[in-house]
């Protein structure tokens, strides 16, 4: 008893030592790159591929030669899907480590924390996710499908591949419901009509219920932007009752975190999705970035959808620096208002100016065996929801995420 | 009709999903008055058993029923003899320890198995009602939890080793006093309790999937289950599962399954207002 | 040891003062103020838990309701004076509903921690299903699994413009802190504290002497989620941000936690156990060798296992045997957890 006392005591002692270290001084001929990412946790699926992307990303810039004749030094915390270390790190990257620019936050919920943090100190801010859309803010640039250029896309192409009865089960969170509504914008575009809606918390993973109450309704397709691990159920236990060869299904997420190599060959094959990135795309681009992924990673082929759209964040942002040849926070908006564009493993990449969110392409796919097969391709969609609400060139000062009326 | 009987099958299943999450439980609880707060995790672990299993070319059933309770028993008999077995007699440090061990198992199997969901296909295929598909697997689930009740009523009230239990369980000091080892009685139970509880989590693995954390789903709904089930360990285990089963499934197909958990939770609150001791405390007494 | 009331006091006032002064030399008062919440939220626990012996597992839920009825409040008020004040008796009204019906239905030990965990969840589904625009409190949507971002944040009394943020946070939290152990200290002086913690004692005795034990636990009860609605607030202004998170078993999970590792039935440990645990979680998210559950896991097993009365009480009787005299009285600072295990009839 007294011994382990001790050594608790002594374990204490060596801890706050640690703690009461100075920090070590930074040299001050480096760029600094703050990131915040979920890289432990329920959604490091989510961000440890982004994280190796970044590292990809900076790495890359590095060993070019740096920007503006400097390296890019990463600096970047863990927040263990845990939305108050999020607020936490932000002050931490822009208060002590007076970072220069910063990518990160995976939810929305997390974009939220930290996003006033990053407006209030002018550190410039980077959201590489796909998300529900809407945002405007002149501080910040997302370069993730918004529902509208991946929903238009789909909605059409599902419902031309099955039948005009559509049934929607969402994610009950804001994402799930904007995106909810833009599907059933979209139906009704097409001539469909929706038969049902249905909302599921991020934990319900029972679906028992629902594929009996779908059956009542008799829907020709159903369209599930379910969200996380335990909607992942859905696939299965749909699978499991046999309904693949009745009723057919899209998807508005899954894929997004590499679902599809979870999922079986049986279970996945024939889900209709639509995104930027796909490892199945037979570029010289995703070629070259496959290989240097597995180069930097042992091997490893975990890049996705956001992992891309993260390395695709950094690279523009180097492209905005390099426009601007210089750091400043508002040289370097001004730069890349000009509606930069890079060339990433998904194809061009162009910065909006109106809304700084991102023209880009949007590929039709279809899940087989445990692979996104590109079935069309439609090239450089503007963001056309957020620009229905957001105009940055006449609003420069707006500051708020918008709730698109359809 | 071929709703109804959609629905009753969904009910069954329901009810047979409550019982097998919370058997593990309530063998360590009814006998031990031990309550493992890592019972998610055992059932995480069973769960990963399972499918570690299955990959390395093990038939599904014999990784369910087997490999997975077996494995999962050990680390139970393992986790008994380093934490538990100090803790006996006090109810809340057992209750803090077990929660500390299931955020170190959360934590290992992250760092073993990644955090992105891993699963199997389930092994039996729908099948047709009239114009419904139902999932064959629930029949499955349902079968595997009345076979569980069945054999431990039966080794519980047929068997000397039952009956050594049934008096540890009603008067361990006795026992003790007549030559029984609570020591390893206790450490037995720990045993068969992480057993079921591997079993329970490698039985539902293939139809939900698994990360790391999926435990966390479980724990709560098992622990209401048992404690409202009252001092009755099988009694009390059917009783208290049926009433939630039925009340969830029931605002689940009515409302959402969001009602569904909802009506549930409050169903549990209002069933301990009215009977402090769960069900069996008052109902019942005396059976087992 | 009433006779050394006074001048322990006075050396706690220049004690913490000394330490609000210092510490963000050496920690940035952002972090700090989110630690000295976390501390606040800690005590509320360790008050009921430590001293009236109810073992909530839902102190999450206040703390969730604080934080949920400040941001509502100040979204539909645009001022924050009201909304704090109602973030700290909406929690202790609902305590005192909640407390009523357990205590009233003489529930005890286990199943008074099923029921406080039912009710955390309850709320925690409800919230985090919330996302839909039906859910509208005045001007408020609740956002469901996203939470409410941007809502008024603290401000001078009367003066809405006049935002305290930054190092005026922290200040007010730490003062704050102080005012609310003050208040604990006072109580438990009192003859209702005495008798609070002759209930954790022994109940039958307490009511055989007449006390109306039901009332007094309900009101302590009360005050305790007070002190956690009060916390949950001034989190929501820290983090301009509140998410159903708040009220999930996790959070629970870690009050629980703080108190076992501070040391419970002290007023101190469950602060420091708080501060030290949260501060650590901050520290394991600069690296990535070791995944962080597993760390916490191993030092909640650890604490039970060796040090179950916790660093704080360990390290007072530590100190008595290296350098205090010996005293008589030694055994009435002695926690009597114990009592409160035994479950079975």
């Amino acid at each position: 008893m007294t011994i382990s006392r001790r050594k608790f005591v002594a374990a204490g002692a060596a801890l706050t030592g640690s703690m009461l270290l100075p920090r070590v001084v930074m040299a001050a001929d480096t760029i600094k790159l703050g990131s915040v990412l979920d890289t432990s946790g329920i959604f490091d699926a989510y961000g440890k591929p982004m994280d190796m992307a970044m590292r990809l990303a900076v790495d890359q810039i590095n060993a070019d030669g740096g920007l503006l004749g400097k390296q890019v030094e990463v600096v970047s915390y863990d927040t263990q899907s845990d939305m108050a270390l999020y607020s936490q790190y932000a002050q931490q990257l822009t208060r002590q480590d007076k970072v220069d620019v910063v990518h990160g936050g995976i939810l929305s919920a997390s974009r939220e924390a930290i996003r006033q943090t990053m407006h209030k100190t002018k550190t410039l801010y980077f959201y590489n996710v796909l998300y529900e859309g809407g945002v405007c803010d002149r501080n910040i640039f997302i370069n993730g499908v918004t529902p509208a250029q991946q929903v238009e896309a789909l909605v059409p192409y599902a419902m031309g591949k099955s039948g005009k009865k559509v049934y929607i089960l969402a994610a009950d969170y804001n994402y799930g419901h904007i995106t909810a509504k833009w599907i059933q914008k979209f139906v009704a575009d097409n001539g469909g009509e929706t038969v049902g809606v249905d909302f599921f918390p991020l934990d319900v993973a029972d679906f028992g219920s629902t594929i009996a109450k779908i059956q009542t309704v008799g829907p020709d397709l159903v369209i599930a932007p379910l969200v996380g691990g335990a909607h992942l159920s859905f696939f299965r236990q749909w699978a499991a009752a046999g309904m693949k060869d009745k009723i057919a299904l899209a998807s508005t997420t899954l894929g997004v975190g590499n679902e599809h190599k979870v999922l079986t060959a049986e279970e996945g094959n024939g889900i209709m999705v639509a995104y930027n990135y796909s490892q199945e795309l037979d570029t010289p681009a995703n070629n070259a970035f496959k290989k240097s992924w597995a180069d930097a990673n042992g091997g490893d082929q975990s890049m996705h959808e956001i992992a891309v759209s993260n390395y695709q964040g950094v690279l523009t942002w180097a492209e905005g620096v390099r426009k601007a040849g210089s750091l400043d926070r508002d040289a370097v908006i001004e730069a890349l208002e000009t509606g930069v564009s890079i060339d990433g493993p998904a194809g061009k990449i162009t910065v909006d100016p109106k809304t700084h969110h991102a023209v880009l392409d949007v590929h039709l796919m279809e899940f087989q065996d445990q692979g996104m097969r590109v079935v069309e391709t439609l090239p450089q969609r503007q963001p056309i929801d957020t620009q229905a609400v957001c105009d940055l060139q006449a609003n420069p000062n707006d500051n708020k995420q918008y709730e698109i009326e359809i | 009709m071929d709703l109804s009987f959609v629905i009753l099958v969904e009910i069954f299943y329901a009810v047979a999903s409550l019982a097998l999450i919370s058997a593990g439980l309530a063998v360590v609880f009814g006998m031990m008055k031990v309550i493992n707060l890592a019972h998610g995790e055992f059932m995480m672990m069973g769960g990963y058993a399972t499918i570690t299993a299955v990959q390395l070319g093990v038939n599904v059933f014999v990784a369910m029923l087997i490999i997975a309770p077996l494995i999962v028993g050990l680390i139970g008999l393992v986790v008994e003899r380093l934490v538990i077995r100090h803790l006996y007699g006090r109810l809340v440090d057992t209750m803090l320890a077990t929660w500390g061990l299931s955020l170190f198992f959360i934590g290992m199997a992250t760092m073993i198995f990644g955090n992105t969901t891993t699963s199997i296909t389930t092994p039996i295929t729908g099948f047709a009602v009239g114009d419904y598909q139902i999932n064959g697997y629930n029949f499955f689930i349902f079968f595997v939890s009345a076979v569980l009740l069945i054999s431990m009523y039966v080794l519980l009230k047929t068997t000397r080793l039952g009956l050594i239990a049934r008096g540890t369980m009603q008067r361990s000091d006795i026992a003790a006093a007549l030559g029984y080892s609570p020591d390893r009685i206790y450490m037995a139970t720990f045993f068969c309790g992480s057993a079921l509880s591997g079993l329970a989590g490698a039985v539902l693995a293939p139809l939900v999937g698994l990360v790391p954390t999926s435990g966390g789903a479980y724990i709560a709904k098992a622990f209401i289950t048992v404690i409202a089930g009252g001092p009755s360990l099988i009694v009390g285990l059917i009783s208290s599962s049926s009433l939630f089963g039925v009340v969830n499934q029931i605002f689940t197909f009515g409302i959402s399954p969001v009602f569904g958990d909802v009506a549930l939770l409050i169903a549990a609150v209002i069933l301990l207002r009215l009977l402090p001791q769960g069900v069996t405390g008052k109902f019942f007494k005396g059976k087992m | 040891m009433s006779r050394s009331w006074g001048r322990q006091d006075a050396a706690t006032i220049v004690a913490a003062i000394v330490l609000i002064w210092l510490m963000p030399l050496l920690i940035s008062t952002y972090t700090l103020t989110v630690l000295v919440i976390y501390g606040m939220l800690a005590l509320s626990l360790g008050l009921i838990w430590g001293f009236g012996g109810i073992l909530c597992f839902g102190q999450a839920a206040f703390f969730g309701l604080g934080a949920y009825t400040y941001a509502i409040a100040a979204i539909n008020v645009g001022e924050s004076t009201l909304p704090m004040i109602l973030a700290v008796f909406v929690p202790a009204l609902f305590a005192a509903l909640l407390g009523a019906m357990m205590f009233y239905g003489r529930l005890t030990d286990v199943y008074l921690g099923v029921i406080t965990l039912v009710v955390t969840l309850i709320l925690f589904k409800f919230v985090n299903s919330s996302a839909g625009p039906q859910y509208v409190i005045g001007e408020a949507r609740l956002g469901g699994f996203n939470g409410i971002p941007g809502f008024h944040t603290l401000n001078i009394p009367g003066q809405p413009d006049e935002y305290i943020w930054g190092d005026a946070l922290y200040y007010v939290c730490a003062v704050a802190l102080l005012a609310v152990y003050f208040l604990v200290t006072w109580l438990l002086r009192s003859s209702f504290g005495r008798i609070a913690i002759g209930i954790r004692e022994n109940e039958t005795r307490v009511s055989l002497m007449g006390y109306d034990v039901r009332a007094r636990k309900t009101i302590l009860f009360a005050i305790g989620a007070a002190i956690a609605g009060l916390a949950g607030a001034l989190f929501a202004n820290w983090g301009e941000i509140v998410t159903p998170g708040l009220f999930s078993l996790g959070q629970s999970a870690e009050i629980i936690i703080w108190c076992i590792v501070g040391g419970l039935g002290t007023r101190l440990g469950p602060i420091i156990g708080a501060a030290g645990l949260a501060y650590l979680k901050f520290l394991l998210g600069q690296q990535s060798l070791i995944d962080n559950t597993l760390i916490m896991g191993i030092i909640l097993v650890l604490f039970v296992l060796f040090l179950p009365k916790g660093i704080v009480p360990a390290v007072a009787s530590l100190w008595k045997a290296s350098f205090g005299r010996r005293s008589g009285r030694k055994s009435a600072r002695r926690r009597h957890m114990r009592r409160v295990d035994s479950a079975n009839g």
